[in-house]
């Protein structure tokens, strides 16, 4: 037996490249998948540690949270708490997958397959990655960002930019565009944007303006601009906290502006892959899946490293009940896998219940079709409103459990049953929903020419309140960007107020003190 | 087209450092906090291993605007059905239970303090933040670092005084015969030949014919020693060397203690404390530090680390001895102009009265002048601590050494009563404030 692309568990270079080539012959050649170029680095645990802590990108800015994050990965990992990821996957052109040396060459093999050509599909068709990213401007625009923050420290110091950081990634969630996307520059425009604006001020800069009188307040003579005349009325409602700051807030320097512009490019770079959590990794799973067990039945990997990619895959997609210890919610990596082999299932043999459920791809018989046509055209919620079959809630014993603030117990609504699939259908969909999941929060008021009071409404879902402790202290952290008082209504289905909040200078100055 | 497999395991790994420095900024208070307390509690040969830190988690928070656990409609679905069917009711958990509600605490999800350990090195740097030798001048002095040179092989540049002659030419030698370079001899032949032919007054045709091809071969002899160099820039070498830097910022410290039978056990431990503080504190400052030990009871020796804490010896009390032993050991081994002398002497107070004149002596012309810093602390038995604690109940050998005290900057004197004294008068003896005062 020749034939095989490695013998044993240990790797090199050698066959890594050789494996990879069986792969992607599979990949591209068989399956059709279009990925962008693949980048495959190789890098130690520790490294991976280091990757963890700044959300997986090769280039990032510092900042506290991320050593905190470092050094409660690194306790778990050394403790033994929890293992590393085998891989990580950059949403980048070429796409950048990191492989750890520890593994052993069947799981990079699995690794090739999962992230260099599932998620790199994914990432490539998705029509959110599409709208929404730019993946081959972001290494260079994470790059730009982490030069110009550690440049704001040394001229501002560290504390200051601490600051701003802080308060904005305190908004990531509220900092992105849901609905659409405003046009704008793509992101490696943004660095000589930048620049323009700090060459302008700087060709601009009167030393006469120097002796105009500083404003009153302990903030006065840090010299915030009045940025309505600037720059025109807001239009309100606005969904982008982020941008609303950013554009409007009284008294942010330019330098603080720009640095809550870094902070939400970042966000909503990483929005789309929030919304298709289930999909991406669905994708991913079920191609590696499909493209191991090809690599076996070409005789090209033996029955041992296959059996260790089967152990590997199936605590992958291990979904615990509900009612087991190990239950953690529903996993991305079970439901997406389940689909994804489910869509398979319903194009090449659909039952007449598929036919009934799912007319447009039942017995299509072209199952890499409709799946590539999913992958390309939704996003979580939709696809499982679209796709989640009745034989795939029976296999799964889905029910929706109803928890009403009125009542004093729970109810079943519905089970794995005839008159229960659409409605568990619906209630798991809209569990992906990324505007029920996160707050619907809102700019509704600014009154810039008068007491410059911003006002911000939550448009409650079902009466679900926030988190009051976090709330507050998001608050503040508004207020203090804002810099007058800052005010939170929580409005019912019914428009009339459930709570508020509110942050006035005084508890403002407080939160600075901290 | 191959792929593109970069080997990266090289990088540089702690690129998230920064990161840390910055965070560890932001829980400087408790991991103060956390420092202090440990050097109280921690058994005596581990000062120098990380530490586990507890910050609350309030102070590192990163709030986001996110939905409560509880309150409002909800629906969940849930995977793993087994009995139920529609309308079935469950219980629900006491309001309270179940954790996390937004009344129960404050942060949201009642996590626990975060909990993460910093290194002995960061350990360290907590510890002696606020402190300062306390007299650096000599240290800053000797702050550029002197280097050695030492012979390293031979390198094929350098400066024209460390040509090594011997290997250029045996390099120059072997790519002569390599490159057939002609021989000075065989082209002296040559020319001797040709000079011979043509001084010749009747050349034959024979002899005309060897002329020129004689002078022809000169010819290109003479061109290829033109071409190959007797000795070419390639055939250099050079002696090389490597230097070295040389530890020069270097302290000795003295610890001095009393062994007689009126030290127990506990004050020793005290004495102990003191002392490894001080040598952790000074190996931070300078690369070599010395230490030598000296006990006394009515006479005073060197011995190792091991005997000065552990044996116990009986006799009287006279302290001169150990001064005076260790100006002796200053004078033999350690020149003033070449170390930092730092001392600090624990005793429970005791000394032989008709010694206090000598003692005194010593301390102010034979010990004080050549130190940097002269500690002196005064250990005392817990179960003492009540009777002492007044400033009116002291010890002889305190109120000779209070008498010189006042205008030396580098000495200080102090009274420790337990483990938890041991840090702060550490502490206060060595503060920045004492060094602006």
């Amino acid at each position: 037996m020749s034939g095989l692309l490695f013998e044993t568990g240990e790797w090199n270079f050698d066959t890594l490249k050789r494996t990879y080539d069986a792969i992607e012959e599979i990949a591209v050649g068989e399956m059709g998948l279009d990925p962008y170029p693949n980048q495959i680095e190789l890098i130690s645990s520790e490294q991976m540690l280091d990757a963890y802590s700044s959300i997986g990108m090769p280039v990032f800015y510092h900042h506290w949270s991320f050593g905190k994050r470092f050094a409660r990965d690194e306790a778990m990992y050394r403790k033994g708490y929890s293992g590393l990821a085998y891989e990580i996957v950059i949403n980048s052109n070429p796409c950048i997958s990191y492989i750890m040396e520890e593994n052993t060459m069947t799981m990079q093999a699995l690794v090739m397959a999962h992230a260099a050509f599932g998620h790199n599909h994914f990432f490539k068709n998705n029509y959110l990655f599409k709208e929404q990213t730019d993946a081959s401007g972001i290494l260079d625009y994470l790059n730009f960002a982490k030069s110009y923050i550690s440049h704001c420290e040394e001229r501002h110091g560290v504390s200051a930019v601490e600051r701003v950081l802080d308060a904005a990634h305190a908004l990531m969630d509220q900092g992105v565009n849901r609905y659409g996307r405003r046009s704008r520059p793509s992101l490696h425009e943004e660095q000589a944007r930048a620049e323009a604006r700090q060459a302008h001020a700087s060709d601009n800069y009167n030393d006469l303006w120097r002796t105009l009188p500083a404003s009153a307040g302990k903030n006065g003579g840090k010299g915030g601009k009045p940025a309505e005349t600037a720059r025109g009325a807001p239009q309100l409602p606005e969904e982008n906290l982020l941008y609303f700051l950013e554009k409007f807030s009284p008294r942010l320097r330019d330098w603080e502006r720009e640095l809550l512009r870094i902070v939400r490019n970042i966000a909503q770079y990483f929005f789309p892959q929030r919304q298709t959590k289930a999909m991406n990794e669905g994708c991913a799973t079920y191609v590696h899946y499909k493209i191991m067990n090809r690599l076996f039945d070409l005789g090209k990997i033996s029955e041992g490293s296959m059996l260790e990619f089967l152990t590997s895959h199936t605590s992958v997609v291990f979904q615990p009940d509900f009612d087991d210890q190990r239950y953690n919610g529903i996993n991305p990596y079970a439901l997406g896998f389940e689909m994804m082999c489910d869509i398979e299932r319903i194009a090449t043999q659909p039952t007449e219940e598929d036919r009934q459920y799912l007319p447009e791809i039942a017995g299509c018989g072209d199952a890499l079709g409709a799946l590539k046509n999913a992958w390309a055209n939704y996003r979580d919620d939709s696809f499982i409103a679209q796709y989640l079959s009745p034989q795939l809630m029976r296999k799964m014993k889905l029910f929706k459990l109803d928890n009403l603030a009125a009542e004093q117990h729970y109810t079943v609504a519905a089970i794995h049953d005839e008159r229960g699939y659409k409605s568990v259908r619906r209630a798991l969909a809209s569990q992906y929903d990324p505007s029920l999941r996160d707050p619907n929060i809102q700019v509704t008021s600014a009154d810039l020419a008068g007491d410059r009071r911003l006002v911000l409404t939550h448009q409650m879902h079902n009466d679900v309140p926030l988190a009051e402790g976090d709330a507050k202290a998001v608050l503040g952290h508004i207020a203090d960007l804002w810099g007058f008082d800052v005010e939170l209504r929580g409005v019912g289905a019914d428009s009339s107020e459930r709570y508020s909040y509110e942050m006035a200078l005084a508890d403002q100055a407080l939160v600075a003190l901290k | 087209m191959g792929v593109n497999v970069i080997d990266r395991r090289l990088n540089p790994s702690g690129k998230s450092l920064p990161n840390r420095q910055r965070f560890i900024r932001l829980a400087k208070a408790a991991i103060k906090d956390a420092v202090v307390r440990s050097i109280r509690e921690r058994a005596l040969g581990d000062v120098k291993s990380g530490e586990v830190v507890n910050i609350p988690f309030k102070r590192i928070a990163e709030p986001r605007l996110h939905h409560a656990s509880q309150g409002g409609d909800r629906e969940h679905v849930l995977p793993g059905n087994k009995e139920f069917v529609k309308g079935d009711t469950l219980p629900k958990p006491k309001s309270g239970e179940g954790g996390g509600g937004s009344e129960g605490s404050p942060d949201g999800e009642g996590e626990d303090d975060f909990r993460f350990t910093i290194s002995a090195d960061e350990y360290l740097s907590v510890l002696f933040e606020e402190l300062e030798l306390p007299d650096l001048a000599k240290a800053k002095f000797k702050d550029v670092e002197t280097l050695r040179y030492h012979r390293a092989g031979h390198s094929s540049s350098g400066s024209p005084a460390n040509l090594n002659l011997e290997r250029s030419l045996r390099k120059s030698l072997s790519r002569r015969i390599c490159l057939k370079r002609p021989k000075r001899e065989e082209m002296a032949a040559l020319e001797a030949e040709i000079a011979e032919l043509e001084a010749m007054p009747g050349r034959g045709e024979a002899d005309e014919s060897r002329l020129i091809e004689l002078r022809a071969s000169r010819d290109s002899m003479a061109a290829k020693m033109r071409r190959v160099a007797y000795i070419d820039p390639v055939d250099l070498r050079y002696n090389r060397f490597e230097s070295t830097p040389q530890p020069t910022a270097q302290a000795v410290m003295f610890c001095l203690m009393d062994v007689s039978g009126s030290m127990t056990e506990d004050m020793k431990d005290l004495a102990k404390r003191f002392f490894l503080l001080l040598h952790l504190f000074l190996t931070r400052q300078y690369k070599h530090v010395d230490i030598v030990f000296i006990r006394h009871t009515s006479e005073a020796k060197e011995v190792d680390e091991e005997t000065f804490f552990n044996s116990r010896e009986t006799g009287g009390t006279v302290v001169s001895t150990a001064l005076e032993e260790m100006r002796r050991v200053v004078e033999a081994r350690y020149p003033v102009d070449e170390w930092n002398i730092y001392a600090a002497q624990a005793s429970d107070g005791d000394n032989y009265s008709s010694d206090s004149g000598k003692c005194l002596q010593l301390l102010t012309e034979g010990v004080l002048p050549v130190c940097q810093y002269f500690a002196y602390i005064e250990v005392y038995d817990p179960r003492q601590a009540e009777i002492f604690l007044s400033s009116l109940n002291v010890s002889d050998l305190w109120k000779d050494y209070e008498s010189v005290a006042g205008g030396r900057p580098n000495f200080a004197m102090k009274r420790v009563f337990n483990k938890g004294d041991v840090f702060p008068v550490f502490h206060q003896l060595f503060s920045k404030a004492r060094a602006a005062a």
